[in-house]
Protein backbone atom coordinates (compact mmCIF):
# COMPACT_ATOMS: atom_id res chain seq x y z
CA UNK A 1 0.00 0.00 0.00
CA UNK A 2 0.99 3.52 -0.70
CA UNK A 3 1.92 5.40 2.48
CA UNK A 4 1.38 9.13 2.19
CA UNK A 5 3.61 9.70 5.21
CA UNK A 6 6.57 8.54 3.18
CA UNK A 7 6.83 11.95 1.62
CA UNK A 8 7.80 13.63 4.87
CA UNK A 9 7.03 17.33 5.10
CA UNK A 10 5.66 18.95 1.97
CA UNK A 11 5.42 22.72 1.61
CA UNK A 12 2.44 24.04 -0.33
CA UNK A 13 2.01 27.69 -1.24
CA UNK A 14 -1.59 28.88 -1.30
CA UNK A 15 -2.00 32.34 -2.81
CA UNK A 16 -1.64 35.20 -3.32
CA UNK A 17 -3.86 34.18 -6.25
CA UNK A 18 -5.68 30.95 -5.53
CA UNK A 19 -9.11 29.47 -6.34
CA UNK A 20 -9.83 28.89 -2.64
CA UNK A 21 -9.26 32.52 -1.69
CA UNK A 22 -11.68 35.37 -2.30
CA UNK A 23 -9.01 38.05 -1.94
CA UNK A 24 -5.25 38.00 -2.51
CA UNK A 25 -3.36 36.75 0.52
CA UNK A 26 -0.56 34.25 0.76
CA UNK A 27 -0.25 31.17 2.96
CA UNK A 28 2.73 28.85 3.08
CA UNK A 29 1.58 25.55 4.50
CA UNK A 30 3.71 22.67 5.70
CA UNK A 31 1.92 19.37 5.28
CA UNK A 32 2.54 15.90 6.61
CA UNK A 33 0.19 13.75 4.64
CA UNK A 34 -3.13 15.56 4.70
CA UNK A 35 -2.39 17.32 7.99
CA UNK A 36 -1.12 20.84 8.40
CA UNK A 37 1.89 20.98 10.71
CA UNK A 38 2.86 24.62 10.30
CA UNK A 39 1.91 27.67 8.32
CA UNK A 40 2.98 31.23 7.74
CA UNK A 41 0.90 34.07 6.40
CA UNK A 42 1.99 36.96 4.18
CA UNK A 43 -0.50 39.84 3.99
CA UNK A 44 -0.40 43.25 2.39
CA UNK A 45 -1.53 42.50 -1.17
CA UNK A 46 -4.45 44.87 -0.75
CA UNK A 47 -2.42 47.73 0.65
CA UNK A 48 -3.73 50.90 -1.02
CA UNK A 49 -2.15 53.71 0.98
CA UNK A 50 -5.50 54.99 2.32
CA UNK A 51 -4.07 56.23 5.62
CA UNK A 52 -1.53 58.37 3.80
CA UNK A 53 -4.19 59.53 1.31
CA UNK A 54 -6.36 60.79 4.19
CA UNK A 55 -3.59 63.18 5.23
CA UNK A 56 -3.96 64.92 1.86
CA UNK A 57 -7.73 65.24 2.02
CA UNK A 58 -10.21 67.26 4.04
CA UNK A 59 -12.01 65.62 6.95
CA UNK A 60 -15.16 65.05 4.94
CA UNK A 61 -13.27 63.71 1.89
CA UNK A 62 -11.40 61.33 4.16
CA UNK A 63 -14.71 60.06 5.48
CA UNK A 64 -15.84 59.06 1.99
CA UNK A 65 -12.46 57.49 1.31
CA UNK A 66 -12.50 55.50 4.54
CA UNK A 67 -16.00 54.29 3.78
CA UNK A 68 -14.37 52.57 0.81
CA UNK A 69 -11.84 50.70 2.93
CA UNK A 70 -14.30 47.84 2.76
CA UNK A 71 -17.28 47.02 0.56
CA UNK A 72 -19.13 45.13 3.25
CA UNK A 73 -18.56 46.92 6.53
CA UNK A 74 -18.30 50.37 4.93
CA UNK A 75 -20.64 51.98 7.46
CA UNK A 76 -18.51 50.57 10.27
CA UNK A 77 -15.43 52.40 9.04
CA UNK A 78 -17.15 55.69 8.29
CA UNK A 79 -18.97 55.72 11.62
CA UNK A 80 -15.85 54.80 13.55
CA UNK A 81 -13.93 57.62 11.85
CA UNK A 82 -16.60 60.31 12.33
CA UNK A 83 -16.93 59.34 15.98
CA UNK A 84 -13.25 60.06 16.49
CA UNK A 85 -13.49 63.41 14.64
CA UNK A 86 -16.62 64.38 16.56
CA UNK A 87 -14.90 63.57 19.84
CA UNK A 88 -11.99 65.88 19.01
CA UNK A 89 -14.30 68.69 17.86
CA UNK A 90 -16.55 68.11 20.92
CA UNK A 91 -19.65 67.89 18.74
CA UNK A 92 -22.88 66.84 20.38
CA UNK A 93 -24.42 64.62 17.73
CA UNK A 94 -28.25 64.75 17.77
CA UNK A 95 -29.94 61.66 19.20
CA UNK A 96 -31.97 61.05 16.07
CA UNK A 97 -28.75 60.92 14.04
CA UNK A 98 -27.33 58.38 16.48
CA UNK A 99 -30.41 56.20 16.07
CA UNK A 100 -30.20 56.37 12.28
CA UNK A 101 -26.51 55.42 12.40
CA UNK A 102 -27.39 52.48 14.63
CA UNK A 103 -30.19 51.43 12.28
CA UNK A 104 -27.92 51.42 9.23
CA UNK A 105 -25.20 49.71 11.29
CA UNK A 106 -27.50 46.86 12.26
CA UNK A 107 -28.85 46.49 8.71
CA UNK A 108 -25.23 46.26 7.62
CA UNK A 109 -24.56 43.55 10.20
CA UNK A 110 -27.56 41.57 8.93
CA UNK A 111 -26.39 41.84 5.34
CA UNK A 112 -22.85 40.87 6.34
CA UNK A 113 -23.84 37.86 8.46
CA UNK A 114 -26.22 36.57 5.77
CA UNK A 115 -23.47 37.00 3.21
CA UNK A 116 -21.12 35.06 5.47
CA UNK A 117 -23.61 32.25 5.93
CA UNK A 118 -23.79 31.86 2.16
CA UNK A 119 -20.01 31.86 1.76
CA UNK A 120 -19.67 29.30 4.55
CA UNK A 121 -22.28 27.11 2.86
CA UNK A 122 -20.41 27.40 -0.42
CA UNK A 123 -17.06 26.49 1.14
CA UNK A 124 -18.44 23.21 2.48
CA UNK A 125 -20.23 22.32 -0.74
CA UNK A 126 -23.67 23.24 0.59
CA UNK A 127 -24.61 25.67 -2.16
CA UNK A 128 -28.32 25.48 -1.45
CA UNK A 129 -27.58 27.44 1.73
CA UNK A 130 -25.72 30.02 -0.35
CA UNK A 131 -28.73 30.44 -2.66
CA UNK A 132 -31.16 30.71 0.26
CA UNK A 133 -29.19 33.11 2.42
CA UNK A 134 -28.16 35.37 -0.44
CA UNK A 135 -31.78 35.57 -1.57
CA UNK A 136 -32.66 36.75 1.94
CA UNK A 137 -29.74 39.14 1.94
CA UNK A 138 -31.31 40.91 -1.06
CA UNK A 139 -34.14 42.02 1.24
CA UNK A 140 -31.65 43.93 3.39
CA UNK A 141 -29.76 45.25 0.39
CA UNK A 142 -33.02 46.67 -1.01
CA UNK A 143 -33.79 48.26 2.35
CA UNK A 144 -30.35 49.87 2.49
CA UNK A 145 -30.79 51.15 -1.08
CA UNK A 146 -34.18 52.63 -0.18
CA UNK A 147 -32.96 54.25 3.04
CA UNK A 148 -29.60 55.56 1.90
CA UNK A 149 -29.69 55.50 -1.90
CA UNK A 150 -26.89 52.94 -2.12
CA UNK A 151 -26.56 49.19 -1.82
CA UNK A 152 -23.01 49.47 -0.54
CA UNK A 153 -21.02 52.49 0.67
CA UNK A 154 -24.20 54.03 2.02
CA UNK A 155 -22.87 57.56 2.50
CA UNK A 156 -25.35 58.15 5.32
CA UNK A 157 -22.83 59.71 7.72
CA UNK A 158 -21.49 63.18 7.82
CA UNK A 159 -19.35 64.84 10.47
CA UNK A 160 -21.87 65.88 13.12
CA UNK A 161 -24.76 63.61 12.14
CA UNK A 162 -26.41 61.90 9.20
CA UNK A 163 -27.33 63.12 5.71
CA UNK A 164 -30.76 61.57 5.31
CA UNK A 165 -33.81 61.14 7.46
CA UNK A 166 -35.81 57.95 7.78
CA UNK A 167 -39.53 58.42 7.24
CA UNK A 168 -42.17 56.49 9.15
CA UNK A 169 -43.24 54.76 5.93
CA UNK A 170 -39.67 53.57 5.40
CA UNK A 171 -39.56 52.37 9.00
CA UNK A 172 -42.73 50.32 8.37
CA UNK A 173 -41.00 48.72 5.39
CA UNK A 174 -38.00 47.91 7.58
CA UNK A 175 -40.18 46.30 10.26
CA UNK A 176 -42.06 44.17 7.72
CA UNK A 177 -38.76 42.90 6.35
CA UNK A 178 -37.48 42.15 9.86
CA UNK A 179 -40.48 39.84 10.45
CA UNK A 180 -39.73 37.99 7.25
CA UNK A 181 -36.00 37.74 7.98
CA UNK A 182 -36.62 36.58 11.53
CA UNK A 183 -38.69 33.68 10.26
CA UNK A 184 -35.96 32.76 7.78
CA UNK A 185 -33.19 33.05 10.38
CA UNK A 186 -35.06 30.81 12.80
CA UNK A 187 -35.21 28.22 10.05
CA UNK A 188 -31.43 28.47 9.56
CA UNK A 189 -30.83 28.07 13.29
CA UNK A 190 -33.02 24.98 13.27
CA UNK A 191 -31.06 23.78 10.28
CA UNK A 192 -27.72 24.33 12.01
CA UNK A 193 -28.90 22.45 15.09
CA UNK A 194 -30.76 19.55 13.48
CA UNK A 195 -29.17 19.04 10.10
CA UNK A 196 -26.52 16.41 10.66
CA UNK A 197 -24.33 17.28 7.65
CA UNK A 198 -23.79 20.84 8.83
CA UNK A 199 -22.92 19.84 12.38
CA UNK A 200 -20.67 17.00 11.24
CA UNK A 201 -18.79 19.10 8.72
CA UNK A 202 -18.24 22.07 11.03
CA UNK A 203 -17.81 20.58 14.52
CA UNK A 204 -14.25 20.29 15.76
CA UNK A 205 -12.96 22.15 12.72
CA UNK A 206 -10.76 25.20 13.30
CA UNK A 207 -10.49 24.83 17.08
CA UNK A 208 -9.65 27.97 19.03
CA UNK A 209 -9.75 27.77 22.82
CA UNK A 210 -10.66 30.52 25.27
CA UNK A 211 -6.98 30.96 26.17
CA UNK A 212 -5.96 31.14 22.52
CA UNK A 213 -8.38 34.02 21.98
CA UNK A 214 -6.93 35.96 24.90
CA UNK A 215 -3.36 35.26 23.80
CA UNK A 216 -3.89 36.01 20.12
CA UNK A 217 -6.29 38.90 20.61
CA UNK A 218 -9.09 37.59 18.39
CA UNK A 219 -12.25 39.72 18.21
CA UNK A 220 -15.90 39.65 17.20
CA UNK A 221 -17.88 36.47 16.50
CA UNK A 222 -14.57 34.55 16.37
CA UNK A 223 -13.90 35.42 20.03
CA UNK A 224 -17.52 35.09 21.12
CA UNK A 225 -17.71 31.55 19.69
CA UNK A 226 -14.92 30.64 22.16
CA UNK A 227 -16.95 31.84 25.13
CA UNK A 228 -15.65 35.38 25.39
CA UNK A 229 -18.42 37.93 25.91
CA UNK A 230 -16.67 40.85 24.24
CA UNK A 231 -18.73 43.27 22.20
CA UNK A 232 -17.88 46.95 21.80
CA UNK A 233 -21.60 47.77 21.62
CA UNK A 234 -21.77 46.73 25.30
CA UNK A 235 -18.19 47.31 26.51
CA UNK A 236 -17.72 50.80 25.11
CA UNK A 237 -21.21 51.93 23.98
CA UNK A 238 -21.43 54.31 21.03
CA UNK A 239 -24.26 55.69 18.87
CA UNK A 240 -27.59 54.60 20.43
CA UNK A 241 -26.45 51.24 21.84
CA UNK A 242 -26.35 52.52 25.43
CA UNK A 243 -30.15 52.99 25.28
CA UNK A 244 -30.99 49.68 23.63
CA UNK A 245 -31.51 46.27 25.12
CA UNK A 246 -29.74 43.33 23.50
CA UNK A 247 -27.73 40.25 24.45
CA UNK A 248 -24.10 39.51 23.67
CA UNK A 249 -24.26 36.08 22.06
CA UNK A 250 -21.58 33.60 23.03
CA UNK A 251 -21.04 29.94 22.41
CA UNK A 252 -18.60 27.41 23.80
CA UNK A 253 -18.09 25.11 20.84
CA UNK A 254 -14.82 26.96 20.04
CA UNK A 255 -14.99 25.82 16.41
CA UNK A 256 -16.49 26.77 13.04
CA UNK A 257 -19.83 25.35 14.14
CA UNK A 258 -19.82 27.72 17.14
CA UNK A 259 -18.97 30.66 14.89
CA UNK A 260 -21.96 29.78 12.71
CA UNK A 261 -24.31 29.59 15.68
CA UNK A 262 -23.05 32.91 17.10
CA UNK A 263 -23.62 34.76 13.82
CA UNK A 264 -27.08 33.27 13.34
CA UNK A 265 -28.18 34.17 16.85
CA UNK A 266 -26.71 37.65 16.46
CA UNK A 267 -29.05 38.13 13.52
CA UNK A 268 -31.99 37.65 15.90
CA UNK A 269 -30.51 40.26 18.27
CA UNK A 270 -30.14 42.68 15.34
CA UNK A 271 -33.84 42.30 14.47
CA UNK A 272 -34.64 43.01 18.14
CA UNK A 273 -32.44 46.12 18.12
CA UNK A 274 -34.07 47.43 14.94
CA UNK A 275 -37.56 47.00 16.41
CA UNK A 276 -36.46 49.00 19.47
CA UNK A 277 -35.01 51.71 17.24
CA UNK A 278 -38.37 51.99 15.51
CA UNK A 279 -40.14 52.42 18.88
CA UNK A 280 -37.65 54.76 20.49
CA UNK A 281 -36.44 56.89 17.59
CA UNK A 282 -36.57 60.47 18.88
CA UNK A 283 -37.64 63.43 16.81
CA UNK A 284 -35.16 66.20 16.21
CA UNK A 285 -32.47 67.55 13.94
CA UNK A 286 -30.14 65.30 11.94
CA UNK A 287 -26.90 67.23 12.20
CA UNK A 288 -25.02 69.79 14.20
CA UNK A 289 -22.81 72.19 12.34
CA UNK A 290 -19.25 70.89 12.15
CA UNK A 291 -16.32 73.25 11.66
CA UNK A 292 -14.21 72.82 8.54
CA UNK A 293 -11.06 73.14 10.60
CA UNK A 294 -10.94 70.65 13.44
CA UNK A 295 -9.15 71.92 16.57
CA UNK A 296 -5.92 70.25 17.60
CA UNK A 297 -6.37 66.95 19.41
CA UNK A 298 -6.53 63.19 19.08
CA UNK A 299 -9.08 60.48 19.72
CA UNK A 300 -9.55 56.76 19.43
CA UNK A 301 -12.97 55.45 18.44
CA UNK A 302 -14.14 51.86 18.52
CA UNK A 303 -16.98 50.18 16.66
CA UNK A 304 -18.31 46.65 16.70
CA UNK A 305 -18.20 45.81 13.00
CA UNK A 306 -19.81 42.57 11.80
CA UNK A 307 -16.32 40.98 11.92
CA UNK A 308 -15.35 42.38 15.31
CA UNK A 309 -13.74 45.40 16.88
CA UNK A 310 -12.81 48.18 14.46
CA UNK A 311 -10.44 50.85 15.83
CA UNK A 312 -9.86 54.27 14.28
CA UNK A 313 -7.36 56.82 15.54
CA UNK A 314 -7.52 60.42 14.33
CA UNK A 315 -5.03 63.16 15.12
CA UNK A 316 -5.84 66.74 14.14
CA UNK A 317 -3.56 69.76 13.91
CA UNK A 318 -6.05 72.63 13.67
CA UNK A 319 -6.20 72.62 9.87
CA UNK A 320 -8.89 71.25 7.58
CA UNK A 321 -6.97 68.02 7.00
CA UNK A 322 -6.25 65.25 9.49
CA UNK A 323 -2.65 64.91 10.60
CA UNK A 324 -2.89 61.15 10.94
CA UNK A 325 -5.60 58.53 10.51
CA UNK A 326 -5.01 54.96 11.58
CA UNK A 327 -7.35 52.05 10.93
CA UNK A 328 -7.14 48.72 12.71
CA UNK A 329 -9.68 46.46 11.04
CA UNK A 330 -10.98 43.36 12.83
CA UNK A 331 -9.43 40.90 10.37
CA UNK A 332 -5.91 41.96 11.34
CA UNK A 333 -6.75 40.95 14.90
CA UNK A 334 -8.24 37.65 13.78
CA UNK A 335 -5.84 36.52 11.06
CA UNK A 336 -3.23 35.56 13.61
CA UNK A 337 -5.68 33.17 15.16
CA UNK A 338 -6.14 31.40 11.82
CA UNK A 339 -2.69 29.81 12.03
CA UNK A 340 -3.63 28.36 15.42
CA UNK A 341 -7.01 27.14 14.14
CA UNK A 342 -5.39 25.30 11.24
CA UNK A 343 -2.59 23.69 13.22
CA UNK A 344 -3.03 19.93 13.16
CA UNK A 345 -6.09 20.35 10.95
CA UNK A 346 -6.67 19.00 7.47
CA UNK A 347 -5.71 20.86 4.31
CA UNK A 348 -9.27 20.39 3.03
CA UNK A 349 -10.55 22.37 6.02
CA UNK A 350 -8.50 25.40 5.13
CA UNK A 351 -11.09 27.27 3.01
CA UNK A 352 -13.84 26.99 5.61
CA UNK A 353 -11.54 27.78 8.55
CA UNK A 354 -10.29 30.92 6.85
CA UNK A 355 -13.84 31.82 5.82
CA UNK A 356 -15.00 31.31 9.41
CA UNK A 357 -13.28 34.46 10.69
CA UNK A 358 -15.16 36.21 7.85
CA UNK A 359 -11.92 37.73 6.63
CA UNK A 360 -11.76 41.04 4.86
CA UNK A 361 -8.25 41.61 3.62
CA UNK A 362 -8.94 44.91 1.92
CA UNK A 363 -9.94 46.29 5.33
CA UNK A 364 -6.87 44.85 6.88
CA UNK A 365 -4.37 46.11 4.37
CA UNK A 366 -6.18 49.42 3.68
CA UNK A 367 -3.66 51.62 2.69
CA UNK A 368 -4.29 53.56 -3.73
CA UNK A 369 -1.09 54.56 -4.75
CA UNK A 370 -1.66 54.93 -8.44
CA UNK A 371 1.34 56.21 -10.26
CA UNK A 372 0.80 57.10 -13.84
CA UNK A 373 4.11 56.34 -15.43
CA UNK A 374 2.96 57.59 -18.79
CA UNK A 375 2.59 54.10 -20.18
CA UNK A 376 -1.14 54.07 -19.81
CA UNK A 377 -3.30 56.33 -21.92
CA UNK A 378 -5.46 58.57 -19.84
CA UNK A 379 -9.01 59.40 -20.71
CA UNK A 380 -11.13 61.84 -18.78
CA UNK A 381 -14.81 61.16 -18.53
CA UNK A 382 -17.28 63.49 -16.90
CA UNK A 383 -19.63 62.31 -14.21
CA UNK A 384 -22.80 62.40 -16.35
CA UNK A 385 -21.22 60.24 -19.08
CA UNK A 386 -19.87 57.79 -16.54
CA UNK A 387 -23.26 57.55 -14.87
CA UNK A 388 -25.22 57.01 -18.08
CA UNK A 389 -22.70 54.36 -19.17
CA UNK A 390 -23.31 52.55 -15.90
CA UNK A 391 -27.09 52.77 -16.20
CA UNK A 392 -27.01 51.48 -19.81
CA UNK A 393 -24.74 48.61 -18.87
CA UNK A 394 -27.10 47.50 -16.12
CA UNK A 395 -30.16 47.86 -18.39
CA UNK A 396 -28.56 45.54 -20.94
CA UNK A 397 -28.32 42.97 -18.17
CA UNK A 398 -31.96 43.47 -17.27
CA UNK A 399 -31.42 45.56 -14.13
CA UNK A 400 -33.36 48.81 -14.11
CA UNK A 401 -33.56 51.34 -11.29
CA UNK A 402 -35.85 53.81 -13.16
CA UNK A 403 -38.84 53.12 -10.97
CA UNK A 404 -36.84 53.45 -7.77
CA UNK A 405 -35.19 56.63 -9.02
CA UNK A 406 -38.54 58.21 -9.87
CA UNK A 407 -39.79 57.30 -6.43
CA UNK A 408 -36.69 58.78 -4.80
CA UNK A 409 -36.97 61.99 -6.85
CA UNK A 410 -40.61 62.33 -5.83
CA UNK A 411 -39.57 61.90 -2.21
CA UNK A 412 -36.89 64.58 -2.55
CA UNK A 413 -39.28 67.11 -4.13
CA UNK A 414 -41.81 66.80 -1.30
CA UNK B 1 -14.83 56.56 36.25
CA UNK B 2 -13.97 54.80 39.53
CA UNK B 3 -11.99 52.13 37.78
CA UNK B 4 -10.11 54.62 35.63
CA UNK B 5 -9.18 56.75 38.65
CA UNK B 6 -7.85 53.67 40.43
CA UNK B 7 -5.69 52.78 37.44
CA UNK B 8 -4.31 56.32 37.34
CA UNK B 9 -3.52 56.26 41.07
CA UNK B 10 -1.85 52.85 40.84
CA UNK B 11 0.36 53.97 37.96
CA UNK B 12 1.33 57.23 39.63
CA UNK B 13 2.19 55.62 42.97
CA UNK B 14 4.24 52.88 41.30
CA UNK B 15 6.10 55.15 38.91
CA UNK B 16 6.80 58.60 40.36
CA UNK B 17 7.68 60.08 36.98
CA UNK B 18 4.18 59.44 35.70
CA UNK B 19 2.73 62.15 37.94
CA UNK B 20 1.05 64.78 35.73
CA UNK B 21 1.70 62.52 32.74
CA UNK B 22 -1.43 60.45 33.24
CA UNK B 23 -4.64 62.03 32.01
CA UNK B 24 -8.20 60.74 32.20
CA UNK B 25 -9.60 62.03 28.93
CA UNK B 26 -13.12 60.71 29.34
CA UNK B 27 -14.91 57.57 30.48
CA UNK B 28 -12.87 54.49 29.50
CA UNK B 29 -9.97 56.50 28.05
CA UNK B 30 -6.68 56.91 29.92
CA UNK B 31 -3.75 58.64 28.33
CA UNK B 32 -0.15 58.23 29.48
CA UNK B 33 2.81 60.10 28.03
CA UNK B 34 6.15 58.44 28.67
CA UNK B 35 9.86 58.71 27.94
CA UNK B 36 11.55 56.06 25.79
CA UNK B 37 13.86 54.92 28.63
CA UNK B 38 10.94 54.21 31.00
CA UNK B 39 8.75 52.64 28.36
CA UNK B 40 9.55 49.01 28.83
CA UNK B 41 9.19 48.80 32.59
CA UNK B 42 5.82 50.59 32.51
CA UNK B 43 4.55 48.51 29.62
CA UNK B 44 5.55 45.30 31.35
CA UNK B 45 3.87 46.35 34.58
CA UNK B 46 0.61 47.29 32.81
CA UNK B 47 0.55 44.10 30.75
CA UNK B 48 1.50 41.72 33.56
CA UNK B 49 0.12 43.24 36.77
CA UNK B 50 -2.84 45.38 35.82
CA UNK B 51 -5.00 42.94 33.84
CA UNK B 52 -4.68 44.81 30.59
CA UNK B 53 -5.06 41.71 28.46
CA UNK B 54 -5.44 43.00 24.90
CA UNK B 55 -3.53 45.23 22.53
CA UNK B 56 -6.08 46.47 19.98
CA UNK B 57 -3.64 48.72 18.11
CA UNK B 58 -0.16 50.18 17.84
CA UNK B 59 -0.16 53.56 16.11
CA UNK B 60 2.94 55.13 14.60
CA UNK B 61 3.15 58.92 14.21
CA UNK B 62 5.49 61.34 12.53
CA UNK B 63 5.48 64.25 14.99
CA UNK B 64 7.93 66.44 13.14
CA UNK B 65 10.95 66.43 15.42
CA UNK B 66 10.25 62.96 16.83
CA UNK B 67 8.40 59.77 16.06
CA UNK B 68 5.54 58.85 18.35
CA UNK B 69 4.17 55.40 19.01
CA UNK B 70 0.89 54.90 20.81
CA UNK B 71 0.33 51.47 22.32
CA UNK B 72 -3.40 51.05 22.85
CA UNK B 73 -3.96 48.60 25.71
CA UNK B 74 -7.37 47.34 26.70
CA UNK B 75 -8.74 46.01 29.99
CA UNK B 76 -11.65 43.55 29.87
CA UNK B 77 -12.77 44.90 26.53
CA UNK B 78 -13.74 48.22 28.06
CA UNK B 79 -11.07 50.63 29.36
CA UNK B 80 -8.46 51.81 26.86
CA UNK B 81 -5.05 52.98 27.98
CA UNK B 82 -3.00 54.86 25.39
CA UNK B 83 0.68 54.67 26.20
CA UNK B 84 2.48 57.23 24.07
CA UNK B 85 6.24 57.08 23.68
CA UNK B 86 8.46 59.46 21.72
CA UNK B 87 11.56 58.39 19.80
CA UNK B 88 14.45 60.40 18.50
CA UNK B 89 14.33 60.61 14.71
CA UNK B 90 18.06 60.09 14.23
CA UNK B 91 17.97 56.58 15.67
CA UNK B 92 14.40 55.34 16.01
CA UNK B 93 14.47 52.00 17.76
CA UNK B 94 12.08 50.39 20.22
CA UNK B 95 11.88 47.00 21.88
CA UNK B 96 9.18 44.65 20.64
CA UNK B 97 6.17 43.93 22.85
CA UNK B 98 5.31 40.75 20.98
CA UNK B 99 6.44 38.69 23.97
CA UNK B 100 3.46 40.08 25.90
CA UNK B 101 0.98 40.21 23.04
CA UNK B 102 1.30 37.90 20.05
CA UNK B 103 -1.01 40.26 18.18
CA UNK B 104 1.71 42.94 18.28
CA UNK B 105 3.58 41.21 15.44
CA UNK B 106 1.71 42.75 12.50
CA UNK B 107 1.36 46.15 14.17
CA UNK B 108 5.09 46.41 14.79
CA UNK B 109 5.97 45.36 11.25
CA UNK B 110 3.80 48.27 10.10
CA UNK B 111 5.96 50.63 12.15
CA UNK B 112 9.03 49.34 10.36
CA UNK B 113 7.54 49.37 6.85
CA UNK B 114 5.64 52.63 6.95
CA UNK B 115 7.72 54.81 9.26
CA UNK B 116 11.13 53.17 9.35
CA UNK B 117 11.17 52.54 13.10
CA UNK B 118 13.37 49.54 13.98
CA UNK B 119 11.71 47.07 16.31
CA UNK B 120 14.18 45.04 18.38
CA UNK B 121 13.30 41.44 19.17
CA UNK B 122 10.62 40.82 16.55
CA UNK B 123 10.64 37.18 15.45
CA UNK B 124 11.65 36.51 11.84
CA UNK B 125 8.80 36.67 9.37
CA UNK B 126 7.56 38.30 6.19
CA UNK B 127 7.34 42.10 5.99
CA UNK B 128 3.99 43.86 6.27
CA UNK B 129 2.24 45.58 4.51
CA UNK B 130 4.49 46.78 1.66
CA UNK B 131 5.56 44.62 -1.31
CA UNK B 132 8.84 42.69 -1.24
CA UNK B 133 10.32 44.83 -4.03
CA UNK B 134 9.57 48.14 -2.28
CA UNK B 135 12.66 50.38 -2.52
CA UNK B 136 14.77 50.52 0.65
CA UNK B 137 14.66 53.69 2.70
CA UNK B 138 11.23 54.82 1.46
CA UNK B 139 8.78 55.22 4.34
CA UNK B 140 5.34 56.38 3.13
CA UNK B 141 3.95 57.62 6.44
CA UNK B 142 6.81 60.04 7.04
CA UNK B 143 5.59 63.58 6.46
CA UNK B 144 8.38 64.39 4.01
CA UNK B 145 7.60 61.37 1.83
CA UNK B 146 6.02 61.95 -1.59
CA UNK B 147 4.35 59.21 -3.64
CA UNK B 148 6.11 60.21 -6.85
CA UNK B 149 9.39 58.94 -5.41
CA UNK B 150 8.35 55.33 -5.78
CA UNK B 151 7.08 54.77 -9.26
CA UNK B 152 6.17 51.22 -10.03
CA UNK B 153 6.49 50.29 -13.66
CA UNK B 154 3.89 48.05 -15.22
CA UNK B 155 4.68 44.38 -15.56
CA UNK B 156 6.74 44.29 -12.38
CA UNK B 157 4.11 42.34 -10.55
CA UNK B 158 5.10 38.98 -11.92
CA UNK B 159 8.68 39.27 -10.74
Amino acid sequence: MHDIHDFGDVKVPVGPQHPALKEPESFLITLRGEKITAMSIRMGYNHRGIEKACEERSYIQSMYLLERVCGICSHSHSTCYVQAVEEIAALDVPRRAKYIRTLVGELERIHSHLLWLGVAGHEIGFDTLLMYSWRDREIVMDLLAKLTGNRVNYGINTIGGVRRDVTSDQMKDVLRSMDLLEERTKYYIELAQDEITLAKRLSGVGKLTYDDVIKLGAVGPTARASGIARDIRKDDPYAAYGELDFKVITDDHCDVFGRTVVRLKELLESYKIIRQISEKMPEGPLTVRAPRKIPEGEAIARYEAPRGEDVHYVKSNGTERPDRVKVRAPTLANIQAVARMLEDGYLADMPIVIAAIDPCFSCTDRTTLINDTGLRKKETMDWATLRSLGIESYKRRGVCFDKLNRKLEKGLKK
Amino acid sequence: MADETKIKEELESKFGYLKDKTVLKRDRRIYVDINAENFHEVFQYIAKNMHFNALPAVIGLDEGATFGIIYVLCKDGSVLLDLKVHLDKSDPEIESVSKYFLSADAYERELTDLLGIRVKGLPNGPRYPLPDDWPAGEYPLRKDWKGSRCEVSEGDNNA
